[in-house]
């Protein structure tokens, strides 16, 4: 950048900017101090809060009242089976749409991204019903199953994306030398394609276990993940502040560090490509 | 180049997540439609039968559709009013040199990445209640009387929490379209003489207007859908005062099990959703061809 830019607006403009994200991201912040205090000091004053004593407590009884852990293995368990599942189903599909374009790839994609624009609820009813049918209510499997269903379109598309990307001539290169379609694959176009995957397998774990409509409509007690879990909450018997701060650090505290790790992916995925 | 033999193997590796899609599509939504047309409701097993528009009329005379669809309109176009306008704001802000960029843009993201039923219920109890909440703390401080967020505007705090789930999606997705922005051109502009608000609205905002076209309709699609928010915080109450369409065929099916009136509904919402994705798709597509 050529512009000159005076010290003196650099320093209100660092001021101004510090001071909007330390008021956005202070909720966060505040979950975790209050996650460290006892019930009673975390219904206090800001400044009381503030200089009251630091404990662990509510870590541990959040464990022992409620099998945090459970409900935690089940997030994983939920968002990492369904976006392996989804990986598995939609590399093949993104790497035949990317380099063996057809005439009608572009009209099959368009139409995986339609399916993302359903409404659940336009859907609710049946599936319920389907699940409820088939033993699946309040399972690990029937969620594994639906978030894979809901979150492939976006796999596709943003695998499709990356593997775009990936100039066209070095597999020509490869073909010519001789390659088979078998070792093409695994020693020309793997090593390329394996950052994009990483990115979407990121993203997508991020959005499957954020997700909060069939997590809160498929599952009670069993195979509830975080969002669930943390739903119950709502309805809480007593002083809970610091519990809930301490299970809700917990619940986002992963999730939030893979997310800063995904930044740029995350525009790309989220916008189908639209923005870059 | 593509030979018959590599079409077909395409063809193969295409077809699962074809043909998943297509029964994730085909077969829940037929039966919605199906059900529409019957009444059937989970507590009178047995005694369903077809009734033709009954459930439609019903779903779409019953006052508390429009008062959903109304909450529905609010819901999303606050939400997409705050968090397009302070997007854009915020990404011009962050979009100038200061110290400790890397930092902030961290701190700014990291409401998108919170579930929704933890930051509903943050926001709900150390934020907005009338009691322990800061704010109500606040309040006292300052010698006002707390103000009871959810049941004095249920909406309006529903809208808020939203916009701060939201916002860092719109402020991020901006951000990348403004860093995108030829420098050259914002230079020679300044020097035949453009002031900085001649070249925000002549040049930045023509260049954004893409960015910003996108964030609405993603946001659209995702904000008719908003339910996590609204089952924890107010379950749609007082009344249907925070009751929104999704929200409403959820109680319908699933509190009602009234599984007629509620795929009536979805039928509804589906035709809905289905407006904004048509622009959506429109302008997807344009860009798959660029």
């Amino acid at each position: 950048m050529a512009r000159k830019v005076t010290t003196r607006r650099k320093a209100v403009v660092t001021v101004l900017a510090w001071l909007v994200g330390l008021a956005i991201f202070f909720p966060i912040l505040w979950i975790v101090i209050l996650s460290f205090k006892s019930e009673g000091d975390a219904i206090k004053t800001p400044f009381e809060v503030i200089f009251s004593s630091w404990t662990f407590e509510s870590y541990a009884t959040v464990q022992e009242r409620s099998n945090y852990f459970r409900h935690f293995l089940n997030s994983v368990v939920i968002s990492l089976g369904s976006t392996v599942i989804g990986l598995v189903i939609a590399i093949p599909a993104a790497w035949a749409m990317a380099f063996v374009p057809g005439r009608r790839t572009k009209d099959v994609l368009m139409w995986m991204l339609s399916t993302k624009m359903l409404p659940p609820v336009g859907v609710l009813v049946p599936i319920y019903l389907i699940f409820r049918n088939l033993g699946l209510l309040d399972t690990r499997l029937g969620l594994v199953i639906v978030l894979t269903l809901i979150n492939l379109p976006i796999i596709v598309w943003m695998l499709y994306t990356y593997f775009k990307e990936i100039p066209g001539e070095i597999l020509e290169a490869a073909r010519m030398d001789g390659a088979s379609l078998k070792n093409e694959l695994i020693h020309v176009l793997t090593p390329m394609a394996v950052p994009g995957i990483a990115s979407t397998l990121l993203l997508n774990i991020i959005l499957a276990w954020n997700e909060a409509f069939w997590t809160l409509n498929l599952t009670a007690a069993k195979a509830a993940p975080l969002t669930a879990f943390i739903a119950s909450y709502s309805s809480p018997e007593g002083l809970f502040y610091a519990k809930l701060s301490a299970a809700s650090t917990m619940a986002i505290a992963p999730i939030l560090i893979m997310g800063w790790f995904s930044q740029k992916q995350l525009v790309r995925g989220l916008t189908f490509g639209a923005v870059k | 180049m593509a030979t018959k033999a590599s079409r077909a193997a395409a063809r193969l590796m295409i077809s699962p997540a074809v043909l998943l899609l297509l029964g994730w599509m085909i077969v829940p939504l037929s039966m919605t439609l199906y059900f529409s047309f019957l009444r059937y409701n989970l507590l009178m097993p047995g005694m369903e039968e077809f009734t033709g528009w009954t459930n439609y009329r019903f779903f779409l005379t019953d006052p508390a559709f429009t008062a959903a669809l109304w909450n529905t309109l609010l819901l999303v176009g606050g939400v997409l009013l705050i968090t397009t306008v302070g997007g854009t704001l915020l990404a011009l802000l962050m979009d100038q040199p200061f110290w400790g960029q890397g930092i902030v843009r961290i701190l700014v993201i990291a409401p998108f990445f919170v579930m929704p039923t933890v930051s509903a219920l943050v926001w709900k109890n150390m934020f907005m209640n009338p009691v322990n909440g800061l704010f109500a703390h606040l309040a006292k401080f300052f010698g006002l009387q707390p103000y009871d967020f959810l049941a004095q505007a249920p909406l309006g705090s529903i809208i808020f929490i939203v916009s701060w789930q939201w916002l860092p999606f719109a402020t991020l997705i901006l951000l990348t379209a403004l860093q995108s922005l030829d420098q050259e051109q914002l230079e020679a502009a300044e020097m035949d003489g453009a002031g900085p608000l001649s070249r925000f609205f002549y040049i930045m905002v023509p260049h954004l207007a893409r960015a910003i076209t996108v964030v609405i309709l993603i946001q659209t699609i995702f904000l008719l859908s908003v339910f996590a928010e609204i089952l924890v915080t107010t379950n749609g109450g007082p009344g249907v005062a925070s009751t929104n369409l999704t929200y409403l065929i959820y109680m319908q099916s699933l509190l009602q099990f009234d599984v007629g009136g509620g795929s009536a509904g979805g039928v509804v919402a589906i035709i809905l959703a289905n407006i904004v994705a048509i622009f959506l798709m429109r302008m997807i597509g344009k860009n798959l061809e660029a």
